[in-house]
């Protein structure tokens, strides 16, 4: 089960901080199981570095379960790797065959900064939450009965899918035009199709959208890479429905 | 230590509401001039640090994360347990509170956990103003869903999504303050120490994970939402950074640590597969509902699927053994957690698991989908079905139910477990145990709160499915933001609180100088060599079954462990910039010496209660079997200075609202 | 809001000055498939002639050509602001995975029918308006009234097989840019609806076909002889 017999080249992008000039190493890793996660293989490679006595490579992940978002390597030239509606620590090696040669790389995109190796500085995407990704409801508890509002199922579902976003940011650096887009229109549909969201949808769109653009991600251009390349495989409808709402709140901002 | 748990007087279902009317408040512009440190972006931590910047408080919010967004909190799957009884089904704020106490096999405190079941329904009214999707019917109304442990549905979910769908809610509470500056985030920030002056927890030092600066930050409370310490057995259903030092250190700051051996171990996880495993995926218990579970009935059998000379699906009914149904009739494959993983082990330490590692065992779908494929059927009209019809039919409606989850088995496993069984094994995944906090949530050193899982409070021995989430939110957002302000309006003329201190100077240089020493030793031994030597002693001796000799074993253990860890590991790189073994050897250290609190407390306590199971103390059929006339009290953990040296003080528990019994789900 | 400041307004304007190109075009091939008449450009001659000398139809014109700079403006500022967006490249990229190749190129396709429209302006639009058409005679006598002789330009221009060849070409780089350029514009404008997403990409390829064998059947028919 464990006994692993790959082995592999991999080309691993080394840069020892966000000023440094970075560059692609090659690694040679072998005894890779089939079984293991894409991560675990990293785990065994940085072993073998730190035995060497070399700096680990840094790489951000936590809950290895493809739901935290913290995981963001672009592999073999795609984000999260070469599966669909996975993100890398949900990728195993039996997607690779022996011999193979593993071209491992950080986001790239003006709005996500290297911070070190393969780790980037995601705080924009927390930034344009912050500029209008929320309900303003106070947090006293003291709102009206849950049920108070029937929710058509139909939009509740809807609004759900878009709110499944994890926020890894693979739609940017999947994008030739590092667009967040996906991300921003998933946050926007959810509260778009939710009646708690829309007292304040106008503001909400034009804040969010105006952020997103003093970020320096780039402009949509509808290629549909975003879509494919989420591991929520969530649908560029919600980039639609964004730029319903940001065109309607831009021809009469006022509720 | 004197432990005052702080219980208000009066009857239980009036103490709370006598509390709120009681407590000391602070003008508004007071708040303004008081500043509250909270130390981790889950549940608790995201809900109390956006009530608090709500209220007017000045918030400092730190995670180590990149984001809040991203805390554990986020993985859970079912749902959120609350009292209200939309279903109409005869639940209440006091059965989902004799629930719980009895689910906790009657290790719990009586006025917390009923406060917790009062303040439930507010939180699913919160979330959904938030603007939380959670599932609803055809009618627009919510749909609720039944768990382990209960007769009522009031668990609340979304899709098998919902510790993310509520996380991202208290995120985005915790954003817009971000937002209006009247909470400063520190991301990528971990808490190194607590700095406690003149008694009270005054702040708090914490490593910046991007330059690598030790900073000092001060504030008139410290709260800690730092979650749990399941990542001491090395694998688990945790996040990979998920750990105990926030905890530990104030812990070693003077803040006792309770009932540290409480840990609950998951029945339905994916077994491990090999020595590479990084960590532990849990399957939802919800597949419970529709799952049998079984080995086979004779040794030769499970030797035989071991070899893989024989499949499970070649297996006859009667040469199977659906040891839950036969042990326990009345719940059946729905026992609580406890009790079916420690079923699970007994089989597989008899011989009888299933995988290549002898630690598995079956999690069978093939009468669930016949039985739907069956009323499908009927309701499509199709007669004289064929097996293979109804078969087809069947699995529709399973997928439907679980289908994100069996995708998620089957990437991982690499077998479809429409056609064959599942294989799973209990593995941990949530810590009773926690920091000891009074009715306030304060814990023994003044102005330390700890919220959420970081606490001991509710789940006493033993939690039921959907209960965390509602923990969590229900600290962070209608507890705290209530206490809190007993304890702050005594701090309203203290003006701001300088880092200069010789208190804060100290606890930086000490901070400093322990992460310094990591860096000297000579040794070649990776941190993660050491993490799983622990993890697997925990697991083989303070696991699921525990006894004296290998408690005892296991102390020994720890402790050539943690001396052999400060000689001989290795840890690359500097103290600036990112150093992520760093970040992990100074979490393994202080797994270590909780480790060895885990064990001393198991070898404490001299019974068998919930997920704490003496194999010295059984009854004949194998059942977990309590001592309340001796046991019936919180360990609470004191530190003395060594490690292997803690004292215990006893909390005892008095219930006078519900009558201890025996645990049966025979 | 300034008008070109956000990115979703920029993307408003690629659509509807996209859309508006797109009637032009329909427009643009209707009347000059009126040479497949086969009446020697009689027909054609005439709609040309109206088409030149209607005012509204003159005014209109100035409409076109400011809605074609403000789409390559527009164009230009996010093809630049995009590559800004990714300072440094992938060492190993592979978009094939997950995007088609002409939905990335919209720049270069556009750039590719702009060259395009500069030739076939010089070719035919600047001959009506300034210099006057190269073919002898150039006026020809329909119904008592002088009309330039158009279709005969256009034959004297497709004897050339290379003019043949780069008017191929350009009907290629606009059914491409067409292709993704027509679904992409209802996208941009927020229509995109599982209900009629489908049948809004069957009209845009009907569409983008339709009108580039048009365009490139004229030169062809032209140059084969099949028009005189």
């Amino acid at each position: 089960m464990s006994n692993g017999n790959m082995n592999l080249t991999l080309k691993v992008w080394r840069q020892s901080n966000s000023t440094a000039a970075g560059k692609m190493e090659n690694y040679q890793l072998g005894g890779v199981s089939p079984d293991m996660s894409f991560l675990e293989m990293i785990d065994m490679l940085n072993e073998q570095i730190i035995r060497k006595g070399e700096d680990a490579i840094a790489f951000d992940h936590d809950c290895r379960e493809g739901i935290c978002g913290m995981c963001s390597m672009f592999i073999n030239g795609e984000a999260h790797g070469p599966n669909r509606g996975v993100t890398t620590c949900q990728l195993h090696m039996r997607s690779f065959k022996d011999g193979d040669t593993i071209y491992i790389e950080p986001w790239r995109a003006e709005g996500f900064p290297v911070v070190k190796d393969l780790m980037v500085d995601r705080a924009a995407f927390d930034r344009i939450i912050q500029s209008g990704g929320f309900v303003s409801v106070n947090t006293s508890g003291r709102t009206m009965d849950a049920n108070a509002i029937p929710i058509p199922k139909d939009d509740a579902d809807k609004a759900f899918d878009a709110a499944t976003c994890i926020g890894c940011g693979a739609c940017v650096a999947t994008c030739p035009n590092s667009s967040a887009m996906l991300f921003v229109s998933a946050k926007v549909s959810q509260f778009a199709l939710l009646p708690q969201g829309h007292p304040e949808r106008k503001e909400r769109v034009l804040n969010m959208v105006k952020q997103m653009d003093e970020e320096g991600f780039g402009n949509c251009s509808n290629i549909g890479a975003c879509e494919v390349q989420c591991p929520k495989s969530i649908s560029i409808e919600n980039i639609a429905r964004m730029n319903r709402e940001y065109l309607s709140a831009s021809v009469k901002p006022e509720n | 230590m004197k432990l005052d748990g702080k219980i208000p007087e009066g009857p239980l279902d009036q103490k709370w509401t006598k509390y709120k009317n009681s407590v000391r408040l602070v003008n508004p512009s007071n708040k303004r001039n008081i500043e509250v440190i909270v130390v981790g972006t889950g549940l608790a931590g995201s809900s109390a640090a956006a009530s608090l910047a709500e209220m007017g408080y000045k918030v400092k919010a730190f995670c180590f994360q990149d984001s809040p967004r991203r805390a554990h909190s986020i993985a859970a799957q079912g749902g959120i347990n609350a009292a209200k009884n939309y279903m109409n089904d005869g639940d209440s704020t006091y059965r989902l509170f004799y629930d719980t106490i009895k689910g906790g096999d009657y290790r719990s405190r009586e006025a917390n956990v009923h406060r917790l079941a009062e303040v439930s329904a507010s939180i699913i009214d919160q979330c959904v103003a938030q603007g939380v999707p959670f599932a609803r019917d055809y009618g627009g109304l919510l749909d609720n869903r039944s768990f382990g442990g209960t007769q009522v549905s009031r668990t609340f979910y979304a899709k098998g999504q919902t510790g993310q769908q509520l996380l991202l809610g208290a995120y985005s509470a915790l954003s817009r303050q971000i937002g209006k500056g009247s909470v400063k985030l520190y991301n990528r920030h971990e808490m190194m120490d607590l700095v406690v002056v003149d008694g009270k927890a005054r702040g708090i030092i914490a490593r910046n994970m991007i330059t690598g600066e030790i900073e000092s930050h001060s504030g008139h409370a410290v709260v800690l939402c730092t979650g749990g310490y399941g990542n001491v057995f090395f694998l688990s259903t945790n996040a990979m950074g998920s750990n105990v030092t926030a905890a530990w250190r104030a812990h070693r700051r003077g803040a006792a640590f309770a009932n540290a051996c409480f840990t609950q171990i998951h029945p339905t996880c994916i077994p491990v597969s090999g020595d590479h495993q990084s960590k532990l995926t849990l399957m939802s218990e919800s597949l419970r509902n529709d799952g049998r579970i079984w080995v086979p009935l004779h040794k030769e059998d499970a030797e035989a699927i071991r070899a893989k000379k024989l499949k499970p699906t070649d297996l006859p009914e009667e040469r199977r053994d659906y040891y839950l149904e036969r042990r326990y009739p009345a719940f059946g494959n729905l026992v609580p957690r406890d009790v079916a993983s420690r079923a699970a082990k007994e089989r597989c330490d008899a011989g009888f698991g299933v995988n290549a590692t002898g630690e598995a065992v079956y999690l069978d779908f093939a009468s669930a989908i016949m039985r739907y494929g069956k009323t499908a059927a009927t309701v499509q009209g199709v007669h004289n079905a064929t097996e293979d019809q109804i078969r087809e039919l069947g699995t529709k409606v399973v997928e439907g139910k679980y289908g994100n989850l069996f995708q998620m088995y089957e990437q991982i496993v690499a077998e479809n477990p429409y056609k064959t069984p599942m294989m799973i094994y209990p593995a941990v995944h949530y810590t009773m145990g926690g920091l000891w906090v009074n009715y306030e949530l304060m814990t023994t050193v003044t102005g330390c709160y700890a919220c959420g899982e970081a606490n001991f409070s509710d789940h006493g021995a033993n939690r039921l499915g959907a209960s965390a989430l509602m923990q969590g939110l229900a600290d962070g957002y209608f507890v705290l933001p209530y206490t809190i302000g007993n304890y702050l309006a005594d701090e309203i003329s203290t003006g701001a609180i300088s880092t200069k201190t010789t208190e804060f100077v100290e606890a930086e240089k000490a901070v400093r100088e322990r992460l310094e020493g990591l860096f000297k030793t000579t040794g070649t031994e990776t941190v993660d060599t050491y993490h799983k030597k622990l993890g697997k002693i925990i697991w083989d001796y303070c696991g699921m079954a525990r006894n004296k000799q290998g408690l005892e074993f296991a102390i020994s253990e720890i402790r050539k462990i943690r001396e052999d860890f400060y000689k001989n590991v290795k840890v690359p790189g500097g103290m600036n910039g990112v150093n992520t073994e760093l970040e992990k050897a100074t979490r393994v250290a202080d797994f270590i010496e909780l480790g060895e609190l885990m064990c001393l407390d198991a070898l404490e306590r001299n019974e068998s209660c919930g997920g704490h199971f003496r194999e010295e103390f059984q009854t004949e059929e194998g059942e977990a079997l309590r001592v309340d006339e001796a046991f019936s009290y919180v360990a609470a953990w004191e530190f003395t200075g060594d490690p292997s040296a803690p004292k215990m003080n006893k909390e005892d528990l008095i219930y006078e609202n519900i009558k201890v019994q025996q645990r049966s789900y025979k | 809001m300034g008008l070109f400041t956000s990115s979703l307004i920029k993307k408003y304007w690629m659509a509807a000055t996209g859309l508006f190109l797109v009637s032009f075009l329909v427009v643009h091939a209707g009347i000059n498939a009126m040479i497949f008449f086969n009446d020697g450009g009689e027909t054609f001659n005439e709609w040309g002639h109206f088409m030149g000398t209607n005012l509204i139809v003159r005014t209109m014109e100035i409409g076109l050509f400011l809605g074609l700079i403000l789409h390559i403006v527009d164009g230009l500022m996010l093809y630049f602001q995009n590559r800004k967006a990714r300072p440094i490249k992938y060492a190993y990229n592979k978009p094939s995975a997950s995007s088609t190749w002409y939905s990335r190129s919209m720049a270069l396709l556009g750039t590719l029918i702009l060259i395009f429209l500069v030739i076939h302006l010089k070719d035919f639009w600047l001959k009506t308006r300034v210099t006057g058409l190269t073919v002898m005679p150039s006026h020809v006598k329909i119904d008592g009234v002088m009309h330039e002789n158009l279709f005969a330009e256009m034959l004297l221009v497709f004897k050339n097989p290379m003019a043949v060849v780069i008017y191929l070409l350009g009907c290629f780089s606009l059914f491409w840019h067409l292709f993704h350029g027509f679904r992409s514009a209802f996208q941009s404008l927020g229509l995109n609806h599982r209900k009629y997403a489908s049948t809004i990409e069957l009209a845009g390829s009907v569409f983008s076909i339709v009108i580039s064998i048009l365009f490139a059947s004229m030169p062809v028919a032209m140059y084969l002889g099949w028009v005189k």
